[in-house]
């Protein structure tokens, strides 16, 4: 049985043309949300304020990834930009309905179609 | 092991008050939900909820202190319900305090607190707090913190 002392997830950042994408995979939660919103600042301090998050792989998040995304999405409007999600688990769209960010966030059925959308 | 299904279980896990431990109180509980007949999302709302309340209870209740326990008591009624316990031995806290989440508010007048203590009231159909308890001595510390939080399927 695999130990239950790590949490895994991964974070692959690839910078396209207009968009930065971020995909995140595994879990997110308090013991890693911070390494997943590392990501997202360092693309907007970067000034690539517009954010696909890919979530295909994604199984499970809490409120800690949420609170990051919110921060994230703020910014990015800021500068104009959007966060939009790509592909994401049924799980992570019941997380979405349940805290209302269906509503904040665009979502998409892969990450060609959420580039497309800028 | 019977074959027999149980039609009632009772199961308890102590845990330091550490993040890196979330996942296995997570999967500990879905384990007995599964159990009791919870299945698909049920069983993410289910994780969702100890997932929160035991964050809150190690930044909040221990601010990390390395000595904090969680004790997860956990009562699958199967084919009926599930009954989690909480129990923890740091600084109460006032959940009436802390901001409300509201769902339906717009990017601009979202407040960043407040959504763990959502989640557990959206995805468990009774929570109840209670703060600093006194023991009954047989070894329970004097005073301790209490999250019932019941799901009927």
């Amino acid at each position: 049985m695999p130990g239950y002392n790590t949490n895994v997830m991964e974070i692959e950042v690839k910078s396209l043309k207009k968009v930065d994408v971020i995909a995140v995979s595994g879990r997110v939660d308090s013991s890693n949300a911070a390494n997943f919103e590392d990501a997202l600042k360092t693309s907007l301090a970067r000034g690539r304020h517009n954010l696909v998050l890919d979530f295909s792989r994604l199984d499970y998040m809490s409120s800690a990834g949420l609170r990051s995304m919110l921060a994230a999405l703020k910014t990015a409007r800021q500068g104009g930009g959007n966060v939009v999600i790509a592909q994401p688990t049924e799980r992570i769209v019941d997380t979405l309905k349940l805290v209302g960010f269906q509503s904040l966030f665009s979502q998409y059925g892969d990450v060609l179609e959420a580039v497309d959308s800028f | 092991m019977s074959s027999k299904p149980l039609t009632h279980s009772d199961k308890s896990l102590t845990i330091p008050a550490r993040f890196d431990q979330l996942r296995r109180a997570g999967a500990f509980v879905s384990d007995m939900a599964a159990a009791a007949g919870f299945e698909g999302l049920q069983l993410n709302r289910i994780e969702l909820a100890v997932d929160e309340a035991c964050s809150n209870i190690i930044q909040h209740a221990y601010a990390h202190r390395p000595d904090g326990k969680i004790h997860i008591r956990v009562q699958a009624e199967r084919g009926r319900r599930i009954v989690i316990t909480l129990i923890d031995t740091g600084e109460p806290f006032d959940p009436e305090a802390v901001p409300v989440h509201n769902p339906e508010a717009s990017l601009d007048d979202l407040k960043v607190g407040g959504l763990g203590l959502f989640l557990i009231r959206q995805t468990m159909d009774d929570v109840q707090f209670e703060f600093n308890v006194p023991g009954l001595g047989w070894g329970q510390p004097k005073r301790f913190n209490r999250l019932t939080m019941i799901k009927y399927l």
